[in-house]
């Protein structure tokens, strides 16, 4: 078991307890400063959650949870500032989270950089990064809380890919490659922890409007809200569904696209 | 030591909290999880059998020690009947170790599979409140570690206020770890048990008063779903002991294999399956017709005789029956009133349950009087524990009605105990406990646990600043 008694901001109040009759589920979010990651912590404090919000930006985070819990009325979010490729903080960050929880019920790795390098050129440094942050960011948590709820036997882990990871295309390897692995690595999850009696969810967003889709080059069919997202995810979970596209239409287009041969593929400036 | 992530839940399987798990074996490997949490900043919480209905062995996110292996009973004395045995030792063990010698536990609850450690941390009462008092009356010494790693033994002379304070203390002063207790002579495995039925609440409350001076146990089942000149009716059953030379075998009814409830059903049906049946009548309606069906066969009055584990554990009869309430479990809510008000209040609980269409599907009354535990929950009045199934649908419903109920049983002088009810504020036991109690609690808390490291989320809703 880690040490959880650094002090990671314990000053913060805590949320009420459970009861029978007032449940609360309790969830961390990775990434939940904006877009998806913010959508998604103000739809599941609506329907009860407790959360743990994690990420980098002190200010958008204490923001966020001012937010929430004044539209809760009470203790429904607290704030975590850390940064996902400081992997050695993970393992005594979430036993504090845990612990300031009281318990755990849902995580959901949203954290997600992406570094376009350009049509022609290369970027070995935010290819690298979008591996540390995206895939190795991801292991770090999932890994203890993967043990964590296998040993529960219970428990759902959300794991937020990209349609990007569906196919290489010229457009951006590496964050192709960070949101393949990601999906694989969630899917051998999955494998993993259903005969334990967990769900592993995989989410792959097509386009959504957020910050990242102003790195987007060319059109951005079919883009929707973060809170529409943040619906289906929410959705996705309550039926313990495997793997999500949204806007669903994507898992259609991304059917097609993973056909289209290669020969054609490689021809295509998409 | 190893520690596993687990899923803990309450008893009703309505609440659930993962912490670490460690199972202690010794009082060195206690003291080595307390060293372990306070250097990894976490909360930890004595568990036994895990028998409460709410989270008085839950610690969400922090460590729960299963006391469950320190289950030896260490010495027995079948001359004194002066019984020692290790915090984990379940009723089960204890009973059937003491009775086929002549003796047998002075309290018990209504199952044995309950450990000391938790029936001390509660304080329990059985049947026979009124006339023994809870469990803590009959323990002449105990030794429990704290969290700083002292070894305190208490008695009702030595460390008295930690005696009284602990004991009833929901395990949050120190963790039990060697218990002795006086048990009661017996002449008979058998009790002679008188049924009446009663045909109201006012009936109800006044043979539970008339009766107990003249028996050793008195109970009664009330069927809280009946409403109008019936509301509160059921039946009372009061169990006196045999005296010397009542039982012309004695030696063979105290005999375990004729005290303890067969498996099966008629020899064949197996009763741990019986929650599957019994799951399909667990509404409304279904229960209204067992309700009645059972009031109506308890019409006669009748007078047997029958072994006291078949008559105590009567939740043991039907095994996990507490699954048969579904999916969203069950809660407990036990309301402890004096003599006087009592009537009223629950006049008034039940009518509000029928208006709300939330009828308790079981209701369980018992004759009580006080004693000098620091937190006591009884008082020289009755008891009514009633049984509500939680769905998602009435949730919010049955919260705001045990609000109400909350409101009325104060008002009435009365009190809830830490067993049983899940839904009491910090305000409401602040009420009833008085501000002076909380505050010496408080300060005992500061003294055995400096460090807040014994920290149930029973504690965290009731207690914490």
């Amino acid at each position: 078991m880690p040490d959880s008694s650094k002090s990671f901001d314990q000053t913060q109040p805590k949320p009420a307890q459970a009861t029978p009759l007032n449940p609360r589920r309790r969830g961390i979010i990775i990434g939940a400063s904006e877009g998806i990651g913010a959508a998604l912590a103000r739809k599941l404090a609506k329907e009860g959650f407790t959360l743990a919000l994690l990420a980098r930006r002190k200010d958008k985070l204490d923001e966020l949870c001012a937010e929430i819990n004044a539209t809760a009325n009470e203790i429904r979010a607290m704030a975590y500032v850390h940064d996902v490729a400081k992997y050695d903080e993970v393992p005594a960050l979430l036993s504090r989270v845990v612990a300031d929880l009281g318990g755990l019920d849902l995580v959901v790795f949203m954290a997600g950089v992406n570094f376009p390098p350009g049509l022609t050129s290369y970027n070995f440094e935010g290819d690298r990064k979008m591996i540390e942050v995206n895939l190795i960011g991801a292991m770090a948590w999932l890994i203890p809380v993967a043990e964590m709820f296998q040993s529960a036997k219970a428990g759902q882990i959300v794991g937020i890919s990209s349609v990007a990871g569906d196919r290489g295309r010229i457009g951006n390897p590496g964050y192709n490659t960070s949101k393949a692995a990601l999906s694989t690595y969630l899917e051998a999850l999955r494998n993993r922890l259903a005969r334990h009696g967990v769900n592993v969810l995989t989410v792959k967003p097509g386009f959504v409007k957020t910050e990242m889709l102003k790195a987007a080059q060319g059109a951005t069919p079919f883009a929707i809200t973060p809170e529409k997202a943040a619906d289906d995810i929410y959705t996705a979970m309550r039926k313990r569904k495997q793997l999500i596209y949204t806007a669903s239409i994507w898992r259609w287009i991304m059917l097609i696209i993973q056909h289209v041969p290669s020969v054609i593929f490689r021809r295509m400036s998409f | 030591m190893q520690k596993t992530f687990t899923q803990f839940e309450n008893f009703g399987h309505s609440l659930n909290a993962p912490s670490y798990l460690i199972q202690p074996n010794t009082t060195e490997d206690i003291y080595e999880a307390f060293l372990l949490a306070k250097k990894k900043g976490l909360t930890v919480t004595a568990r036994g059998a895990g028998r409460s209905y709410n989270d008085a062995a839950l610690t969400g996110g922090g460590i729960v020690l299963d006391m469950r292996g320190m289950n030896v009973i260490t010495e027995w004395d079948n001359s004194t009947g002066l019984v020692t045995a290790q915090s984990g030792t379940t009723l089960e063990q204890f009973w059937q170790r003491v009775e086929p010698d002549g003796w047998w536990p002075p309290v018990v609850s209504g199952t044995m599979k309950t450990t000391l450690g938790g029936c001390l941390s509660a304080n329990i009462h059985g049947k026979n409140n009124f006339k023994m008092g809870p469990i803590g009356e009959h323990v002449v010494e105990f030794t429990a570690i704290l969290p700083t790693g002292a070894e305190i033994t208490c008695s009702p002379k030595k460390n008295a206020d930690l005696f009284y304070s602990m004991i009833s203390g929901l395990g949050m002063l120190g963790i039990f770890t060697s218990i002795t207790m006086q048990m009661k002579r017996i002449h008979s495995g058998l009790l002679i048990i008188d049924a009446l039925p009663v045909h109201n609440l006012h009936e109800q409350l006044s043979a539970l008063l008339e009766g107990a001076p003249n028996n050793d146990y008195i109970v009664g089942w009330m069927d809280c779903i009946a409403g109008g000149k019936s509301l509160g009716r059921g039946q009372i059953h009061a169990a006196r002991y045999l005296h010397e030379g009542d039982d012309p075998n004695p030696l063979e009814t105290m005999k375990i294999k004729n005290q303890i409830l067969p498996p099966r059903i008629f020899g064949v049906f197996p009763k741990s399956m019986l929650h599957y049946f019994m799951a399909p009548f667990m509404n409304n309606f279904g229960t209204w017709g067992i309700n009645t069906a059972k009031y109506v066969v308890s019409l006669s009055k009748h007078t047997f005789r029958q072994s006291h584990a078949g008559f105590h554990f009567l939740l043991d009869y039907v095994p996990d029956w507490e699954f048969s309430y579904g999916r969203g479990g069950l809660i407990q809510y036990q309301s402890f009133i004096p003599k006087e008000t009592a009537e009223s209040a629950w006049t008034e609980i039940l009518k509000l349950s029928h208006k709300n269409h939330l009828p308790s599907y079981l209701g369980v009354t018992k004759r009580h009087r006080p004693d000098k535990f620091l937190l006591t929950h009884a008082v020289d009045g009755f008891s009514l524990a009633m049984d509500f199934k939680v769905t998602n649908n009435n949730r919010a419903k049955l919260n705001q009605l045990l609000q109400e109920f909350d409101r009325i049983v104060l008002q009435a002088g009365g009190r809830f105990y830490f067993a049983k009810n899940s839904e009491t504020t910090a305000e409401t036991a602040a009420n009833f406990y008085g501000n002076e109690t909380i505050a010496k609690f408080k300060k005992l808390k500061k003294r055995c646990d400096p460090n807040g490291l014994l920290e149930s989320d029973l504690y965290r809703r009731i207690f914490a600043d």
